[in-house]
């Protein structure tokens, strides 16, 4: 039983920090603490200054520009990242797709691929979700009939994160319906130019364009761009998938979020006193702050049992959900700090060259939509009941 | 960063396993909880004969020099057997606080019994009013010329019924719930003036509340200096805390093990209830808070016998709240997912159930180092 880090890990602790330090552009940090939105510039400008360092690819294997991190080197990153306000990596590309199109991929895909994702010359969004088909995604519509040397896509995908940004979508589409749901499935990557496709915003709760609807009509796909075997599509999207619910148990977010919270907390005042010492309020924070101690330490217990190689299996499933209502409890206590100020939506306040006076505190505009905009955080990445039933049926055998 | 145990700590926690396994039925269980003792003289006798009572104390007492993860192996098994015995109020708390605040004489004179398990001691620390305070003390010692004179209540001294030797905190100096003041002596159950209210507690062991009146001991009953026990006490409550962990996560893991089982077999509606997606969430939802909970008991060992800190403080007081509530969402969601049977005293799950729950009432409960912890938000 040891808890520590090895010298080592704590000598690449020093390395990420001093590289945060000098690197970290104090403008993007600062939208990223105060739950600012990112431009796609403060993505793309952050992302180049990763791949200067050759930190970008964190999944990938070396011989393809990846960094190949042990799980605790990921973990430390994710932490110190977080702590410092860097923003997280939009996933799609570097974390999503790539991983696939390293494992299943054609050499030419690799070769066209890879060194654009790396270069941030492409940028890709995800095309999984239909209207149809949510939870239950092996039901997707979306049609694909081969034509030549092309495949002809019909159909609609929706919650396209961030697609209104990007110019290369990977899609699931149905190329046989007359099997099984999850055997007719394939796995295209298609450039968002093609004639036919259209991308329509989706401007969620909190005011936000953040995810689109992608139309497809008559869009004509060429066959190279096929990954792995037609039909065989679920399988790729599983993999992608084991990929994407790592990390999205949050726990360095939630920590930063946490320290803004407490930081709100102390300059919020209740009864004459700042609220942090209210009681109740400091009991609140007491117990989401012990939740995510007790969480942080299940996600190193996951690390330490993959740090010999492999993927981390379903109790990743259990930590997306702790992981996730952790996040959303905090975000929960930062509106409620906000009192009456939670009411009004100041817009001009969320922008970072705001110069004007704060109608109640300087952090305070972007707090409620922030709380509306993570509400996500249960449903994406598969709800956090279809994540229940991948334990009930992958550990507990039920 | 490894969270197994290393080979001798697993040897160990094995030890206690097959010990367990071998002498602890539900049925014999429940015969000893029904004897006059309370628990299996015989079981304590084969604890001591292993060397599971020396676990905790240091080698030149006859101890094995164990640390926080030794302690919480052996509770972990004798929480999965539901043992009754009074491991954690003799060797553990009562042990510790001998070994911390006595004199080297004292230490020679309990160590070596307690470590051996030919001496059982039990531990008054709380009073009617204190409610989780251990700081909370009434209870008076007065000095007179060539002693102490004690006059209140000890309430809940688990195994106090059988214990050979008592320790019990009293005031000294100082208002009731000063840190300041408080001492701690040790007493002998036949200590002229103790009286003892032995009852069974719920959960299937005994205790009793300890009446004091002026129960006259000598100088050399006065377990450390005198009115500086506070911090000793914290000290050793938090190691105490750390076991408990251990014995929580044992006794959470059958109650899942439990659970799970039978959510396979029953049939209902044609089909195993199993299929019930509502019931496999909330399975799912007790895998997640026993996982949780031992994360923290993990992470509260490791800091059992580290010298004291906030960071100590903080740690023990969070382990404690989430196995606490942790405990008792399992033991509730178990009885709902048993249905009936659940509810039967012929049935084991339903022992584990009231374990779980009471261990919540020992040693604060969540709300209690809910306070604490929120006392030390940074």
């Amino acid at each position: 039983m040891n808890l520590n880090y090895t010298t080592e890990e704590l000598a690449f602790r020093d390395e990420v920090r001093a590289f945060l330090d000098e690197k970290l552009p104090a403008d993007i940090a600062a939208k990223v603490k105060g739950f600012r939105r990112l431009s796609k510039e403060d993505h793309q400008r952050w992302q180049k200054i990763l791949s200067e360092q050759g930190w970008y690819a964190t999944h990938w294997p070396e011989e393809y520009g990846g960094v190949n991190w042990t799980p605790v080197q990921k973990h430390i990153w994710d932490e110190e990242s977080s702590r410092y306000g860097a923003p997280r990596s939009v996933p799609f590309g570097v974390n999503m797709v790539a991983p696939v199109i390293i494992k299943f991929g054609t050499e030419e895909q690799k070769q066209r691929y890879l060194p654009r994702i790396l270069s941030g010359e492409d940028w890709w969004c995800q095309g999984y979700s239909e209207p149809g088909a949510g939870s239950d995604l092996a039901s997707l519509k979306t049609r694909a009939v081969r034509d030549g040397d092309h495949y002809i896509v019909n159909g609609q995908k929706t919650w396209t994160t961030l697609g209104q940004h990007a110019n290369m979508i990977f899609c699931l589409v149905r190329t046989n319906t007359e099997v099984k749901a999850q055997e007719g499935i394939s796995f295209l990557l298609i450039d968002m130019d093609t004639p036919g496709i259209t991308v329509r915003p989706i401007i969620t709760l909190d005011g936000e364009h953040e995810v689109n609807e992608v139309f497809f009509e008559d869009v004509k796909v060429p066959v190279e761009n096929l990954v792995g075997e037609e039909d065989k599509g679920w399988t790729y999207a599983k993999y992608l998938l084991t990929y994407e619910r790592t990390g999205l148990a949050g726990i360095g977010i939630s920590k930063a979020a946490l320290q803004h919270l407490k930081e709100l907390a102390t300059r919020r005042i209740k009864n004459g006193r700042p609220l942090i010492e209210d009681a109740s309020f400091s009991q609140r924070i007491a117990r989401v702050e012990i939740d995510l101690m007790a969480a942080g330490i299940s996600n190193l217990r996951i690390i330490a049992s993959v740090e010999g190689g492999g993927m981390p299996g379903a109790e990743s499933s259990m930590l997306k959900v702790r992981g996730t209502e952790i996040r959303q409890t905090i975000n929960d206590l930062a509106r409620r700090a906000l009192g009456p100020y939670a009411i009004p939506f100041v817009e001009e306040e969320m922008d970072l060259d705001y110069d004007g006076d704060f109608l109640s505190d300087e952090n305070a505009a972007p707090v409620t939509p922030q709380y509306f905009n993570n509400r996500k955080l249960s449903i994406f990445g598969g709800s956090n009941e279809i994540q229940k039933n991948i334990v009930s049926k992958m550990i507990l055998g039920l | 960063m490894d969270f197994r145990l290393n080979e001798e700590q697993q040897m160990l926690q094995d030890t206690v396993a097959r010990l367990v396994r071998g002498e602890y039925s539900f049925e014999k269980r429940l015969e000893y909880s029904e004897s006059e003792l309370g628990f299996s003289a015989d079981f304590w006798k084969q604890l001591g004969e292993l060397g599971l009572t020396a676990v905790p104390f240091p080698e030149e007492l006859g101890g094995f020099g164990g640390s926080g993860v030794e302690v919480q192996s052996v509770m972990t098994e004798l929480g999965r057997g539901l043992c009754i015995e009074p491991y954690l109020q003799s060797v553990v708390l009562g042990g510790g606080l001998i070994s911390q605040a006595g004199s080297s004489e004292l230490q020679e004179q309990w160590i070596g019994g307690i470590a051996s398990g030919e001496v059982r001691a039990a531990v008054g620390l709380q009073e009617p009013q204190s409610f989780y305070n251990l700081n909370d003390v009434e209870t008076r010692a007065e000095k007179t010329g060539d002693g102490y004179t004690l006059n209140g209540r000890k309430a809940v001294v688990i195994g106090g019924h059988c214990a050979d030797v008592l320790v019990v905190s009293a005031r000294t100096s100082g208002d009731s719930r000063d840190a300041d003041g408080i001492s701690l002596f040790l007493v002998s159950p036949d200590a002229e003036g103790l009286e003892r209210r032995t009852y069974p507690t719920i959960d299937g062991s005994k205790g009793c509340d300890l009446f004091l009146n002026n129960v006259k001991l000598g100088l050399d009953a006065l377990l450390g200096e005198e009115g500086k026990a506070a911090e000793i006490i914290e000290y050793q409550t938090g190691r105490a805390i750390s076991a408990l962990c251990g014995e929580a996560v044992g006794a959470m893991e059958v109650a899942c093990d439990l659970t799970l089982e039978y959510l396979k077999q029953r049939k209902q509606f044609g089909v195993p209830i199993g299929k019930f997606q509502v019931l496999q969430h909330r399975m799912v939802d007790m895998m997640s808070e026993l996982e949780q909970a031992r994360s923290m008991a993990i992470l509260a060992a490791s800091v059992a016998d580290e010298p004291q800190s906030d960071e100590r403080r903080r740690i023990l007081a969070a382990a404690k709240n989430v196995i606490g509530r942790s405990g008792q969402f399992i033991s509730e969601q178990g009885i709902q997912s048993h249905g009936g049977i659940g509810m039967t005293r012929e049935y084991n799950f339903a022992h584990y159930a009231k374990r779980l729950v009471m261990i919540n009432h020992q040693l604060g409960d969540d709300d209690f180092h809910l306070e604490q912890y929120a006392e030390l938000l940074q």
